[in-house]
């Protein structure tokens, strides 16, 4: 097993990871780390099969990563700014059903 | 002088316009409104322009490499016949929701909601022009937060808590497509749909794409048991926000899903159409019947976009026998909902505005004291229901006949099934708005302007009943097969 791969395979579990977070924690910042955490699963993913031969590694893979780490930011950026107004509309950062 | 005519960039202007449009809007609020009107106004004629370029000058598709590049380094523009069909979709509901928003919002609301409209409508036009399928990623996520923000602008707790899973929901969907992603360029070096098409086989590797990038989309485009981010964002929403993410944003999960299917994945399985058409005829169902046990207009409105995106879905286990005619039930459906839906959406709007409240027990006499927005919701109502003269009878007549021909009865019945349950739910609401209730309250004047973009939206819905034959042939969804096969 090459680490590529090893690193793949963490990718797949850190993807696995925040979806089981995503749906187990009612916290909303918990649920937003948890969609990040997903993301970085993703974005090793793509840098781990970048790698394709011991000495060339794709570079497009790499661009790839750093556009979704920009919409990464943003989303996040958004997620906690509409967490903070609905805490301060309904006095907890949860869902008002759960 | 003559190629500085035909060659226009309308493709182009299609994305910068809403796109500059929208940035100057940020810096220069007051001039935000007059903009976008005139960015709306711009959009169909741009829409027109491209129609025209693709069926006279390009034969068919249109093709633009940004900055020469071209792919597989660079990004390409493309468009089609279902292309077409979605910006034309995305302009005409475009420019109905920007002239009813005009005396909409508040002033101080007005000065958010532009921008961000503009920025919504530079989104869909990108993804709907996009050629690979990371490019399709990017725009989705640009989609997704300008949604959600729209979402959010109403304020108050269910509009923050809708928008809030809305969120959740798309940044969900959109992570699971990027997946799917990284896997097939691993698998096949290249993000170009073209040519992945020409390089994919049935691996183990693109099964997995499939039902990643699947699984994301489905989420997104809100398809039952998915759907349950859908009803709290789109009925909390201000009313010509629901409009747009009922009738163009889920619609663009949808499309990037059908240009896959159609380009990529169709080849490999007639139990994934199945599956699909199962659920499909699962969420007409399921959302009738939840539509109907609705009491507030606006949930119900919600809930019967889940039923009526079911029927899209029922094209694909049809489309493997009659590919042509099932499709082009599903490309008509859905411009006819779009229209429909977003008409119906702008009614709730009126009567909100009007009674104060949305509760369909307590509609007071709407027919005699709003005629022009209780005829918008029985007009559009037709469409919904598949009634003939009207653009929703011609897709369904054309699903329910490729589902005759091929002796699926079980889809038969969803349809005419659905077809009643949707009856039955609009005229639920329009017994209520023809009788005097118990409550009466003190109505506000509803600007007519605001009534009339209802209407004229639910009238375009009908007419294109009437349009059938030409409108089938200028977006031509055949073609995309065509492509499918050689690779521009």
């Amino acid at each position: 097993m090459s680490t590529a791969f090893a690193f793949a395979l963490v990718g797949v579990g850190l993807f696995a990871l925040g979806l089981f977070a995503l749906m187990v924690y009612v916290h909303l910042l918990r649920k937003i780390i948890a969609i990040n955490v997903m993301g970085s699963g993703v974005f090793m993913i793509l840098v781990a099969l970048a790698k394709r031969s011991a000495e060339a590694t794709d570079p497009i893979p790499h661009a790839m990563v750093i556009t979704g780490i920009v919409v990464a930011v943003s989303a996040t950026a958004l997620a906690l700014t509409l967490m903070l107004k609905l805490t301060a509309a309904s006095g907890r950062a949860r869902f008002t059903d759960d | 002088m003559q190629d500085a005519v035909t060659q226009f960039p309308w493709a182009i202007v299609l994305i910068l316009l809403p796109l500059a449009a929208s940035m100057i809007g940020f810096l220069l609020p007051r001039l935000a409104m007059t903009l976008g009107l005139i960015t709306a106004v711009s959009l169909v004629l741009a829409v027109t322009g491209l129609g025209w370029q693709i069926h006279y000058i390009y034969d068919g598709a249109f093709q633009h490499a940004v900055g020469g590049w071209g792919a597989p380094l660079g990004i390409d523009l493309y468009a089609d016949g279902l292309s077409l069909l979605m910006l034309t979709t995305t302009s005409l509901v475009g420019l109905g929701v920007s002239v009813y928003s005009v005396l909409y919002f508040e002033r101080q609301q007005a000065l958010r909601f532009w921008p961000i409209w503009l920025l919504l409508l530079a989104a869909l036009n990108a993804l709907f022009l996009s050629a690979d399928i990371f490019n399709l990623y990017v725009t989705l996520e640009l989609l997704g937060l300008a949604a959600v923000t729209l979402t959010a602008l109403q304020g108050g707790k269910a509009a923050l808590d809708g928008a809030m899973r809305y969120l959740l929901a798309t940044l969900l969907g959109s992570l699971f497509y990027l997946l799917g992603v990284a896997l097939l360029y691993h698998s096949y070096g290249t993000v170009d749909i073209a040519l992945l098409s020409e390089r994919v086989e049935a691996t183990p590797a693109i099964w997995a794409a499939l039902g990643l990038m699947g699984a994301g989309l489905l989420l997104k485009t809100a398809l039952f048991p998915l759907h349950f981010w859908l009803p709290p964002a789109h009925a909390s929403a201000s009313a010509p926000v629901s409009a747009v993410l009922s009738a163009l944003v889920i619609k663009a999960a949808f499309y990037i899903l059908l240009r896959l299917w159609l380009v990529i994945f169709s080849p490999l399985g007639e139990g994934a159409a199945s599956l699909l058409g199962l659920l499909g005829a699962a969420a007409v169902l399921w959302g009738s019947l939840q539509a109907l046990r609705q009491t507030r207009l606006k949930l119900l409105i919600a809930y019967s976009t889940v039923a009526q995106i079911g029927y899209l879905f029922l094209a694909f286990p049809l489309a493997g026998a009659a590919a042509v005619s099932a499709w082009s039930a599903a490309a008509y459906l859905l411009l006819s909902h779009a229209l429909a839906k977003s008409a119906m959406f702008l009614v709730a709007g009126n009567l909100l505005h009007f009674g104060g409240h949305d509760r369909i027990a307590d509609l007071d006499r709407v027919v005699q004291r709003l005629p022009l927005t209780a005829g918008a919701f029985a007009l559009a109502g037709v469409s919904i229901m598949g009634l003939p003269p009207s653009g929703g009878f011609i897709g369904k007549w054309m699903l329910l006949e490729t589902a005759l021909q091929q002796g699926r009865w079980d889809l038969v019945a969803v349809i005419l099934l659905g077809g009643l349950l949707a009856a039955a739910y609009v005229f639920k609401v329009l017994g209520h708005a023809l009788t005097e209730a118990d409550v009466m309250h003190e109505p506000r004047t509803v600007p007519k302007i605001m009534e009339w973009s209802a209407l004229l939206l639910a009238f375009a819905a009908v007419l294109l009943g009437f349009l059938a034959v030409p409108l089938l042939a200028w977006f031509d969804v055949s073609e995309v097969f065509v492509i499918s096969g050689a690779g521009p």
